[in-house]
Parts: structure tokens; sequence; C-alpha cells
């Protein structure tokens, strides 16, 4: 069960660098561009969530095991 | 406005729901029974466990909240309301079971509140016991379960077609859409070139969100009307029944989007949807990617990427989302528990409240994720070779 968490840590700290690398990045294209800000969120979004689903796994995994 | 809700899907949600295995075990505990039945059940026979119930203490004897939160994010055929065991209040749902002597169908009040394969049903000749909300059959009346090494039952299991809490909660959801959109959609019938008023003026935006800024940003302005139906349908049932998970009382937070059967009903049927809109362009993509020297290397990681994997994202997506959710504010009370203070309660209820509030937000974010991404793997699907 100790181990299940400390994957569960290592998947979230991942998932902290990825979204942390997406969110940073695209507040600073908006910060650059507002005008652009409808579709830099989208693409953020998408971005995010797909270095959550990554994560995700790691949790999943996690769990059942 | 087109044909707003395309539910034909639904049907086959709800089969696929039932017929959900079971992921988590649990050790178990001895008890006797007796009980009376109403449409409340309450059991006065009462047997003394001691203050604290024996599944719920690790090894040094200290609370372990982690059989509670399986219980909770787990389905069940009953409305659990408050209790332990024979005290338990809870609201009975009925068992619908195919067995080899056709149908079955009892109410699980039947079963006496018990999930640990004791209290044994008898219809048709056959023997019924409820084990960690799976139904199993037993030979004789006086047989118990035989576990394997994982503690996992090896008797048969009929086929259970139940409504449990999960599949209320779909029914739930399907009526509550059929209301609002019925009603918004004859609003629009009736109003002629009037602004149409009350709840069709509430769904307009969403509605005209998911078309704007989903669909035709997605799919493309020419092949997006297609898709429309099944995209609404999507970001509003996952919607929906994300909020309803959130409600602690009736229908009592069903973890149905948390319920990995039900994501995975919803991740075939995007599969489908994608793969049979994908043109020649999309399909010569998968099997001759070009350059060709790395053919073999590239096809099978194409198909794979494109027909499986990106659908199996989305179902895991979903899934454990809700599910984290769900774990974490049962995390948050367990800290009471765990702490074995009254004072924690002033900690653990609004940090519970802030991930509460924190989960509505989650809650359409998941919705719109998985619209958004289904339609994105459309839009991949439907379009032009550019090559």
């Amino acid at each position: 069960m100790s181990f299940a968490a400390i994957g569960a840590g290592l998947a979230v700290i991942g998932a902290g660098i990825g979204i942390g690398q997406v969110g940073g990045r695209a507040m600073e294209g908006i910060a650059r561009q507002p005008e652009a800000s409808g579709k830099i969120q989208t693409a953020m979004i998408i971005a995010a969530a797909l270095v959550e689903g990554a994560a995700l796994f790691g949790i999943v995994v996690s769990l059942i095991a | 406005m087109h044909k707003l809700l395309n539910f034909s899907a639904l049907a086959s949600l709800t089969v696929l729901l039932s017929t959900n295995a079971p992921l988590y075990a649990q050790g178990h505990e001895e008890h006797g029974h007796k009980g009376h039945e109403h449409i409340i059940t309450v059991h006065e026979d009462v047997e003394v466990h001691g203050e604290r119930f024996p599944e719920t203490e690790n090894e040094e004897g200290d609370y372990d909240p982690t059989p509670v939160i399986m219980h909770h994010i787990q389905d069940a055929h009953s409305f659990h309301i408050y209790g332990e065991g024979h005290e338990a209040v809870s609201v009975p749902l009925p068992v619908i079971l195919w067995t080899e002597k056709g149908l079955v169908t009892f109410m699980s009040s039947e079963f006496h509140h018990d999930s640990h394969g004791h209290h044994v049903v008898e219809k048709k000749g056959m023997y019924f016991v409820n084990y960690h909300e799976d139904i199993f059959q037993l030979e004789r009346p006086d047989e118990t379960l035989t576990l394997d090494e994982e503690g996992h039952p090896t008797n048969t299991q009929p086929l259970d077609f139940s409504i449990t809490k999960n599949v209320f909660t779909l029914f739930l959801a399907c009526i509550l859409l059929f209301l609002i959109f019925g009603t918004a959609a004859r609003k629009y019938k009736n109003a002629g070139h009037k602004v149409p008023r009350g709840i069709a003026s509430f769904v307009e935006p969403l509605v005209v969100y998911v078309r704007d800024d989903i669909a035709k940003a997605n799919v493309g302005e020419k092949k997006h009307e297609k898709y429309m139906p099944y995209l609404l349908t999507l970001f509003f049932l996952i919607w929906v029944i994300n909020l309803m998970g959130l409600i602690p009382f009736f229908p009592f937070s069903a973890n149905l989007t948390g319920n990995i059967a039900f994501t995975m009903s919803l991740a075939v049927i995007a599969m489908f949807v994608v793969s049979f809109s994908g043109g020649k362009a999309y399909w010569k993509h998968i099997f001759f990617p070009k350059p060709w020297g790395v053919w073999p290397i590239l096809m099978p990681i194409e198909f794979a990427s494109n027909v499986i994997i990106k659908f199996f994202a989305l179902m895991i997506r979903l899934f454990a989302n809700i599910t984290a959710g769900h774990i974490i504010v049962l995390s948050l009370i367990s800290l009471v528990f765990i702490f074995q203070s009254v004072g924690m309660a002033a900690v653990a209820v609004p940090f519970a409240l802030f991930i509460s509030v924190l989960e509505l937000l989650v809650a359409a974010l998941q919705a719109y994720i998985f619209t958004l991404l289904v339609a994105l793997f459309i839009g991949q699907a439907v379009a032009d070779d550019h090559h």
C-alpha cells in the first residue's frame, strides 16, 4: 500500500510539472497577445487534459495495486 | 432547432453497466440474521460489534478509512442512508437476475443489508448471496462462498441486470434531460420569431457554446451539424451525471461517471463514431503512413493510437477524475474518525466543502474535455487529405 502511495505521488509530480508548464506558457502567451486568449485557453485545456490523462494512468495503477 | 438529443446510445450503456466486475476486495465479518422488511428497512437485532467495526480497523487497531471509501465509490443494490451493518437504514432497489432458470426478481431488502455473502435469498429453488454488491449463486443454502487467493469468489455469478444505484441515476439523468430539452424545444417551436423564455433561455447559451466552440471549432464548419446531437448528448449527459454524483442526499451521490464500465461504454461509442466517420484519407494515414521505410513500425503505432489508446485515455480520464474527487471528499471526512476528535471536523468540513465546490468546476470541465476531445478526434477523422 505504501509503495502504491509513492507511485501515486510520483505520478502527481509529473502531472504537476506538465500542467505547470502548460499553464505558465499559456499565461505568457495571453499576456503577449490578449486578443488570442480564447484560442490559447482551448489549446491549454486540451494539452492539460492530455498531461493529466497520462498521470491518471499512474494513479489508477496505484489504486488497483 | 435540430434534434437535440439522441438517446439510442443509452440503452447499450445500461446493459454494459450491469456487468460490472468487482474491482475491490475487502475483508469480511461474521453476522447472524433475522429482520423486518419495510420500504425502508430497519433492523433492530443489532449484533454487538463493540464500538467500531473490525473491517474498518487495521492491525494496530487504528481506524482504516479505505474500506468505507471504497464502499462509497462502488455501485450498490440499495440507497444507503445511514447506519452500519444491521442498524443501517436504506431504501431497497430491485434486483433483476438472469439465471439458467430464467428471470429472477426481488427487492434488495431481502438481503437484510448483508453484503458479505452470509444472508441467503432463495428464489425458484436457487440461492443467492450479495458479496460486496455482486450477486453470487450458491448450490445449497448452507454453503458459503469459496474465495480464491485474491479474495474473489469462485462461485457462479448470474447475469445481473439490477436497477442499482448507478443505473437508477442514469435513468434519472435521462428523464431530467428529456424534460429539460423537451420543454426547451417546445418553447422554441411556440415562440415563433420571438425570443424564447424560461428554460430555453437557460440552455440556449450552453447549446450555442457546444456548437460554436466545440463542434464548429474542431469538427469543422461544413461537417459539424451531423455530429451536434451526439456531442450535445455527451456534454449534457456527462455534466448532469457528474453534478448528480455530488448530491449527498437523493440520488445519494452515485458515482456513475466514476464507474469504469460506464466510461468504457462512452469511450466505445466514441470509438465507433470516430472510426465510422473516418474517410479515405484518415484510414490511409493509419494503414499506410509515410515514409515507407518505417512503415512496419509506424503502422502498428498509428493504428493503436488512433483506434484504441485515444479512447482508452478518454475512459480513464473521466473515471479517474470523478473517482478521485469522491475519494478526496471522503478522505477529508475520514480525518474526523482517524483523529478520533470532533474538533477535527472544524478543519475537515471546510476543506470538504472547498473540494466539493472545486468538484462543481471539475464536473463541468470533464464534460467539456470529453466532448471537446471527441469533437477533435471526429475532426481529425473527417479532415480532407492535405498531402
